[in-house]
């Protein structure tokens, strides 16, 4: 195969000056339903091979499907919030290939009669335009078995001497999302495709119908790139009527940074190839993480026909309008509004507010922030430990922070003991290290430590009168009015106190005493 | 319906997976030309104003609720394989075609 040898590629810019690039998105989610589309077997990740598995997702003769009524939902549901058409009357159909990934020898999908159609997502871009994606389709389907390569390099298909099969995963319900072809992006379109990718996770999210992990599969990812002769700038009418370019469909970019470097790779690929006078192969691609390229999988071919026909074991979907209406009602706030209000309610910049989205903490904020603390308090604590740790595993904060037990309850709990005056920030940080490590609430790790500021004026102001005695050129600074210097005497008291001491108040004693 | 050519059979029996000779192949070419002569004779009926129809009975949105049902178990389930390793269905090399 053609893995050994990498393909010539053009600089990224060059390939922008000569070629306008089209691209077309096609994404997979998984739903996270309880049971699989057509049988009652449960949909849990990481289970025993081939346990959940049952006479209708294993295809054995007789055995007959049932449309999983929650699936049906959660398409209706995402079509809706991409702006699409409900289909009033669908079907499924069989999708026939031989592969043994699918037991039945066919995959249950649905063809020219998807249940949503004709939408769009309009996608935000780091410099604040928003990029309009147009939806094609959404269609259900199933997930397929996955297998596992015996025998060959590497655990790849090719050369292996023989596969093992799981069927866990066939009949998962699947829905595919596809774009029409996005034009216009111009050299924007890695990022573009990124940010549309990124948009629709947070929208599938916050929809609650997937788990949207890319990285477990259950959001995949593949990115069509074609590119066409520039003749002037990407919007240009002349532009957009140059016939569309040869594709290639690039398959298992499977993380938000994957889909950006794949299409911007084979952007360069392609542009080589055409401008070396060659013409582009219409074929599926593999990425490859690791490198950073792609190589060449299947060339379509007429192996491709797959046969398509209604399902005659399931009969049609028809959704009535009031159906429609009523999901229609349960849509959630669009993520981009959303994150706007919140901005807004915060009071964060947009710099603090990309940060906390970039961090995945929103709905951690925004509910410790229903939990009593201030916002810029809720914000300082989740992006400081937590969210370093949990980078660090290479986890998100929300399943990090609920693996070690951190709710947004401590958090509140300890905002609240910082503004009661019972902590300051570093015994705060200590207290949040007890908590992180399972000792307890914010209350009861700060009991155990001994972790309490110390409220004896008397103390205090012993300390401050020894530090100034001990410092007299700062202390002449800061009766000249140089107030900064206070920070050096600050610094001294607090040690003097063994960190014990509100650092508020020990400057406030210094200034008194000095000005 | 137009007679079957022989690249068309062979076509089908390669997406079926099913090795046919020449001597099969041309047989086949026949046989099938027989069956879809026969068929079209349905073709004959007038169908002007009917809409197509793939189900006979006029039934929609038949649904299940999102209940989990017991699997039958790896065991049950690799008892009918003919091959089986780590828990998983055996199945010989999958690509053999390039």
């Amino acid at each position: 195969m053609s893995t050994a040898t990498a393909d010539a590629v053009m600089d990224y810019d060059e390939a922008m000056g000569k070629f306008d690039p089209v691209m077309g998105l096609e994404v997979h989610v998984e739903l996270h339903t309880a049971t699989k589309m057509f049988c009652g077997c449960p949909t849990e990740f990481g289970a025993e091979p081939n346990s959940q598995v049952c006479p209708v997702c294993l295809g054995l003769p007789g055995a007959l499907p049932v449309v999983n009524e929650k699936a049906v939902e959660s398409a209706i549901r995402i079509g809706l919030a991409l702006n699409c058409e409900i289909a009033e009357w669908c079907r499924f159909a069989r999708k026939n290939y031989f592969y043994p990934d699918m037991p039945k020898n066919f995959q249950t999908s649905q063809y020219d009669e998807p249940i949503a159609f004709e939408g769009y997502l309009d996608v935000e871009l780091e410099d604040g335009s928003t990029y309009r994606v147009e939806i094609e389709r959404a269609h259900m389907e199933e997930d397929t078995g996955k297998s596992l390569h015996i025998g060959g390099a590497t655990g790849r298909i090719h050369g292996a001497d023989h596969s093992l099969v799981d069927y866990n995963r066939a009949g998962i319900p699947l829905i595919e999302i596809v774009t029409k072809p996005m034009v216009g992006a111009g050299e924007r379109a890695p990022e573009v495709a990124k940010a549309y990718v990124s948009a629709l996770r947070d929208l599938l999210r916050a929809l609650d119908v997937s788990d949207v992990k890319m990285e477990q599969g259950s959001m995949r990812c593949d990115a069509n790139v074609s590119l066409r002769p520039r003749v002037g700038a990407p919007l240009d009418e002349a532009q957009l009527a140059v016939p569309l370019g040869t594709r290639t469909e690039t398959k298992n970019v499977n993380s938000l940074r994957s889909v950006e470097r794949a299409v911007r790779y084979e952007i360069s690929r392609h542009a080589a190839i055409l401008d070396g006078g060659g013409s582009i192969l219409q074929e599926t691609r593999h990425w490859h993480e690791d490198t950073g390229i792609t190589t060449s999988g299947r060339v379509k071919s007429d192996a491709e026909d797959y046969r398509y026909f209604p399902e005659p074991d399931l009969v049609p979907v028809a959704p009535t309008r009031e159906t429609v209406e009523a999901l229609r009602g349960t849509l959630p706030e669009p993520p981009g509004l959303r994150r706007k209000r919140l901005q807004s309610d915060w009071g964060y910049s947009d710099l603090e507010m990309r940060d906390v989205v970039n961090a995945g903490a929103v709905e951690l904020i925004e509910e410790t922030v229903a939990a009593g603390a201030s916002a810029a308090a809720a914000r300082k604590w989740w992006l400081g430990e937590p969210s370093r740790r949990a980078n660090a595993e290479g986890q998100d904060i929300v399943s990090y922070a609920a693996g070690l037990g951190l709710t947004p309850a401590h958090i509140a709990e300890l905002d609240g003991l910082v503004a009661a005056g019972r902590l300051n920030d570093s015994m705060a940080r200590q207290v949040l290290d007890g908590v992180l490590a399972g000792e307890g609430t914010p209350t009861a790790v700060a009991d155990a430590r001994g972790l309490e500021l110390v409220q004896d004026d008397g103390a205090l102001e012993a300390a401050v009168d020894k530090v100034i005695d001990a410092n007299p050129d700062v202390a002449a600074k800061i009766r000249d009015g140089k107030v900064t210097a206070a920070g050096a005497l600050i610094g001294q008291v607090m040690k003097e106190m063994k960190g014990q001491a509100d650092a508020g108040k020990a400057r406030e004693l210094i200034l008194a005493k000095l000005q | 319906m137009s007679s079957l050519s022989r690249d068309d059979v062979a076509h089908l029996a390669g997406l079926a997976r099913i090795e046919l000779s020449d001597a099969e192949l041309d047989r086949m070419v026949g046989e099938l030309g027989v069956i879809l002569e026969s068929v079209a004779k349905v073709q004959q009926a007038p169908t002007e104003g009917v809409a197509p129809m793939s189900h006979p009975m006029p039934l929609t949105n038949v649904t299940r609720p999102d209940v989990v049902r017991p699997s039958l178990g790896a065991e049950a389930v690799l008892a009918g394989a003919p091959e089986a390793e780590q828990q998983r269905f055996s199945v010989p090399r999958i690509l053999d075609e390039d």
